[in-house]
């Protein structure tokens, strides 16, 4: 039962991941990339969970912690260039 | 006992995943920047947080690790998106013309 | 639990070619860096199913975040070259 929830849940996720890929490739502006990004990498941690999840290692959460801060730094960075403030 | 637990670790795996699929359709479906900001962000935020709660009742012994990667998303995720929306309106980026009310650039004195 | 393993590698791969193709084939410099910083992204994911938590930990570190900062603050300083490199092909 709850592998079955596990496989549900891993569909969705790559499914989530496969509509922000197409908004990254047609976006017609850089800013609708950005967000594409974003949601890329917020999508990209709960696939390491669940990566942890079906490993059983416990381990591999500390790269989720990486990217948690990382696309925070990424956003503000690239929305710096944006407004030609870097 | 345990079953119960595993069990609800899963049924908010699915809740968290999917929030995180009508993220994904919203940033497709929406017609401008900042609706796709709307759509994107939040979405995904309380997404990403039900599937680490999820995570943590299949998994008990993560728990303070998991809690702390979601306090950085919690915190972090909507300061970047408020900058993002920011920077998109200060370079002028065109809004959907079902927009009705532009409250910033009112604040700074020029009407649309 | 090994065929959900192998269709999550599927969809990454699918998802790394697509940002590979984008990275190659835009014009417009700033969209190149994000897309060639998913590449590295969604290459760490993998990196991370190849069991290997170290290499994934220093590629989302070093290859998704401390290059893309970087491109992005040498585009800031030499940008006005950028319709320059347009021009070619």
């Amino acid at each position: 039962m709850v592998d079955m929830l596990i496989y549900l849940a891993a569909t969705l996720a790559g499914l989530a991941l496969l509509l922000a890929l197409y908004r990254f490739i047609k976006g017609p502006s850089t800013a609708d990339r950005v967000i594409a990004f974003d949601v890329l990498t917020i999508i990209g941690i709960t696939a390491i969970g669940l990566v942890a999840l079906i490993e059983q290692r416990g381990i591999y959460l500390d790269v989720a912690l990486v990217y948690a801060l990382l696309s925070f730094l990424g956003v503000i960075v690239i929305a710096r260039y944006l407004e030609r403030g870097l | 006992m345990d079953g119960i637990l595993a069990l609800l670790g899963g049924i908010l795996l699915v809740a968290g995943t999917t929030f995180l699929l009508l993220g994904g359709l919203g940033l497709v479906r929406m017609p401008d920047v900042f609706n796709r900001i709307q759509a994107g962000t939040k979405a995904t935020t309380l997404g990403t947080l039900l599937s680490l709660a999820g995570i943590a009742c299949l998994q008990p012994a993560w728990a303070t690790k998991l809690l702390l990667i979601g306090l950085f998303i919690l915190f972090t995720n909507p300061i970047s998106s408020q900058v993002l929306a920011r920077a998109a309106h200060r370079i002028g980026t065109e809004k959907s013309p079902l927009t009705s009310v532009d409250r910033l650039a009112e604040d700074q004195g020029n009407t649309p | 639990m090994s065929s959900l393993i192998n269709g999550m590698t599927l969809v990454l791969c699918v998802t790394m070619i697509g940002a590979a193709l984008v990275a190659i084939r835009d014009k417009r410099l700033p969209i190149a860096i994000l897309a060639s910083g998913l590449v590295s992204l969604i290459a760490s994911i993998l990196f991370l199913v190849l069991a290997a938590p170290d290499v994934a930990m220093t590629e989302a570190a070093i290859g998704s975040g401390l290059t893309t900062f970087l491109f992005f603050f040498v585009l800031a300083r030499v940008r006005g070259g950028e319709q320059d490199g347009a021009d070619h092909d």
